[in-house]
């Protein structure tokens, strides 16, 4: 019992990060772009998110609520501005989708790396690394030791750090926005069809713009908490490749969670179960090294169901991954 | 479109398509980029605070200023010429294979299990040559997975591609801290060097898997531009219904052109394992299967441009270890500089493409069709 909520309480904290990924994932491909960048942004974003408060700590700065409003924004500005790479590209200079996510996600990760190692190896002490308050705060539970301290739900459902209760606020507002406002019905008229859109006075370049800008600047959160999270590895210092595929499961969730924000909620729980569970429940048969790849292994199966599974309101965007250029119509 | 009238206000900036670009002048674009994405990369080591022009200096002399370093580059760039023409034809089909990486582990897993086991038993030549088959196969396998998928159902091949990726490693490292680990090592998980016998001879000094990468270009070429398999994959390409239209097997086509791929990077995989490395391990692919998408891009898909594109990306690869060395630069630069790259040349392609229009110097002659939205 005590192992199974361990199991829960560690997917759940595997799970935030894929699931800002998947929001914001999931926000670009409705305007209909297919941002194949998440990799890198979760990079810029996570390196981005632990060189600000670095910086600040060195430069004598102490207050570790200034260091983690200086993380989130640098996280945010950093994984946006990869986002307007991609849309200056594609929207406006209408180059193809598929290889300039590619692109970034190349980008992203030499940018990551490159800047991981330089600054940790001028460093003293050979890492890039954020002191144990600020660490702490990104670590420690949000809610007051009482309800922390609570059986069973205390720690299932109170006993998180703040990043994953804003992961979960993000994905309700998500819906809300997609399904009960005006701007959300505008957006998913623009992904769905542009030319439609376009004709009833929507600006698709505007939308296109802003959606995928913010949709990359939330998967800088995502890495940002693989930075800054302990769960994962070490919490608080920058580890060369730290993103390691996140992204790209992220990328393959939001077809899993068929571009709900809500379901998107359930996948990445599982994924997250999936990502950890061999430190719970090792199968002696298995050996680790394929105990690792099960939450890939699982994808593919997963494709493949959803490509099997052709209902019509489990389909992505219509017009996701194509260019649109009024002058073709 | 609605007819455009000029009494209303005029956008700032119109497109105009423009197909008469020569040869030369798209090709000064394309430099132009290029410096344009040194200059930008430049930045990126002013913020280490080094001398860009000092340190691309030796990037250029660190992977050609002499005869071992110029072999060095040739060794980098024989995978990854490899891996473009290896991608080549499922682009063209766009088939977004981006698991070449996995691809190339997957063939050479498969050439490493005959240099492991049947070294001793087998002449070298029969060897070698069972070990490329073996890469060949196993990679071609591993490409026609998710074709078969993709023909079958419409999965999504990027995302399985990419997967199979990390498939691929993990089996590989499964073999490596299991059942192919080596006995007579310390305890330390790692695969036994190969035989002599498993090892490529050397031409010039490289393996003669620049002979063969080579060759591969030429065919890949006449493949793609004169025979009935290339035009069958470009139709696919431009349209999958014009070519069912057209009364061609559109899934058969997806699985053949996937498998070939698939075999191409495979052979890629043993030419690393028994050409440079000797061995195989986590980092045989180490990255060469993405990088080869830009070769391949950059090429516009063109076997001969890919030789050039692939020495210019081994040079950088190379010249980033230099300066790993020399600069105590991360040798990540080479993914931030060569992204750079490609991020320009993609860019620059609209202005290939298209025509700017400003409103003072074009309002007197309006085009078809070439009306601007910015």
């Amino acid at each position: 019992m005590n192992n199974l909520i361990n199991f829960l309480t560690a997917g759940i904290l595997a799970a935030a990060p894929l699931l800002f990924g998947v929001l914001g994932e999931l926000l670009t491909e409705k305007s209909g772009n297919l941002n194949l960048g998440v990799e890198g942004m979760m990079f810029m974003g996570g390196i981005a998110g632990i060189v600000g408060p670095y910086y600040y700590e060195k430069a004598g700065g102490t207050n570790p609520y200034v260091a983690l409003v200086i993380a989130l924004v640098c996280a945010l500005v950093c994984a946006g501005l990869g986002a307007l790479v991609f849309s200056v590209l594609t929207i406006t200079l209408r180059a193809n989708q598929n290889v300039t996510g590619l692109a970034l996600t190349m980008f992203g990760t030499g940018f990551g790396n490159y800047f991981g190692e330089a600054i940790g190896h001028a460093d003293p002490s050979g890492f890039l690394s954020v002191s144990a308050s600020v660490k702490s705060l990104f670590n420690s539970p949000v809610f007051p030791a009482p309800l922390v301290n609570l059986p069973v739900v205390g720690k299932l459902l109170f006993s998180h750090n703040f990043m994953v209760y804003l992961a979960v606020i993000l994905a309700i507002i998500l819906a809300y926005f997609l399904g009960r406002t005006r701007t959300g019905l505008n957006l998913r008229s623009v992904g769905e069809s542009p030319a439609t859109a376009d004709a009833a006075g929507i600006s698709v370049t505007k939308y296109r713009y802003l959606a995928t800008i913010i949709g990359g600047a939330m998967t800088g959160l995502g890495g940002l908490y693989l930075v800054m999270n302990a769960g994962a590895g070490v919490g608080g210092a920058w580890v060369h490749n730290c993103i390691n595929g996140y992204g790209w499961l992220a990328v393959a969730l939001v077809i899993f969670a068929v571009w709900s924000p809500t379901r998107a909620l359930w996948c990445s729980l599982i994924f997250g179960g999936l990502a950890c569970m061999r430190y719970y429940y090792p199968i002696s048969f298995i050996p680790a090294s394929i105990y690792d790849i099960v939450p890939y292994i699982v994808t593919a199966v997963v494709l493949v169901f959803v490509s099997l599974k052709h209902s019509r309101s489990n389909q992505p965007p219509e017009s996701l991954g194509l260019s649109y250029f009024r002058e073709e119509r | 479109m609605t007819e455009h009238k000029h009494s209303q206000r005029e956008p700032l900036v119109r497109l105009a398509k423009r197909e008469d670009l020569s040869r030369g002048k798209k090709w000064a674009i394309r430099l132009g980029a290029i410096l344009l994405a040194l200059a930008v990369g430049s930045l990126f080591i002013l913020v280490l605070g080094h001398n860009p022009l000092a340190v691309y200096k030796e990037i250029l002399t660190g992977s050609l200023g002499g005869p071992s370093t110029r072999r060095v580059t040739v060794r980098v760039a024989i995978p990854l010429l490899g891996a473009a023409l290896a991608i080549a034809p499922a682009f063209k089909m766009k088939f977004w294979n981006i698991g070449a990486e996995g691809q190339i582990m997957a063939g050479a897993i498969g050439a490493t299990y005959f240099a492991l086991f049947w070294g001793d038993t087998l002449p070298k030549p029969v060897l070698l040559l069972v070990m490329a088959l073996a890469s060949i196969v196993v990679g071609g396998i591993w490409g026609l997975i998710p074709a078969f998928f993709k023909a079958r159902w419409g999965t999504n091949e990027t995302l399985f591609t990419l997967m199979l990726n990390y498939i691929a490693l993990g089996i590989e490292s499964y073999l490596q801290n299991g059942p192919w680990k080596d006995p007579s090592g310390t305890g330390f998980p790692i695969i036994a060097m190969f035989g002599q016998n498993a090892r490529l001879p050397k031409v010039f000094g490289v393996h003669v898997g620049w002979i063969i990468v080579l060759l591969l270009t030429v065919g890949m070429f006449v493949y793609m531009k004169y025979s009935k398999h290339g035009y069958e994959i470009s139709v696919v390409g431009e349209s999958e219904s014009t070519a069912r239209y057209a009364g061609m097997n559109v899934k058969k086509i997806i699985m053949r052109t996937m498998f070939l791929s698939g075999a191409i990077a495979g052979l890629m995989g043993f030419l690393v394992v028994s050409g440079a490395d000797y061995t195989l391990n986590g980092g045989t692919s180490g990255g060469v299967g993405f990088t080869a998408i830009i070769v391949a891009w950059l090429a516009h898909l063109n076997p001969f441009a890919m030789v050039l594109i692939a020495g210019l990306l081994a040079v950088l690869t190379k010249g980033s270890n230099a300066i790993q060395t020399s600069f105590k630069i991360p040798a990540s630069a080479a993914d931030v500089l060569s992204a750079i790259i490609l991020f320009f040349m993609l860019g620059c392609e609209f202005f290939i493409n298209y025509r700017l229009i400003f409103r003072r110097s074009g309002s007197a002659a309006p085009e078809k069709g070439g009306e601007g939205r910015e």
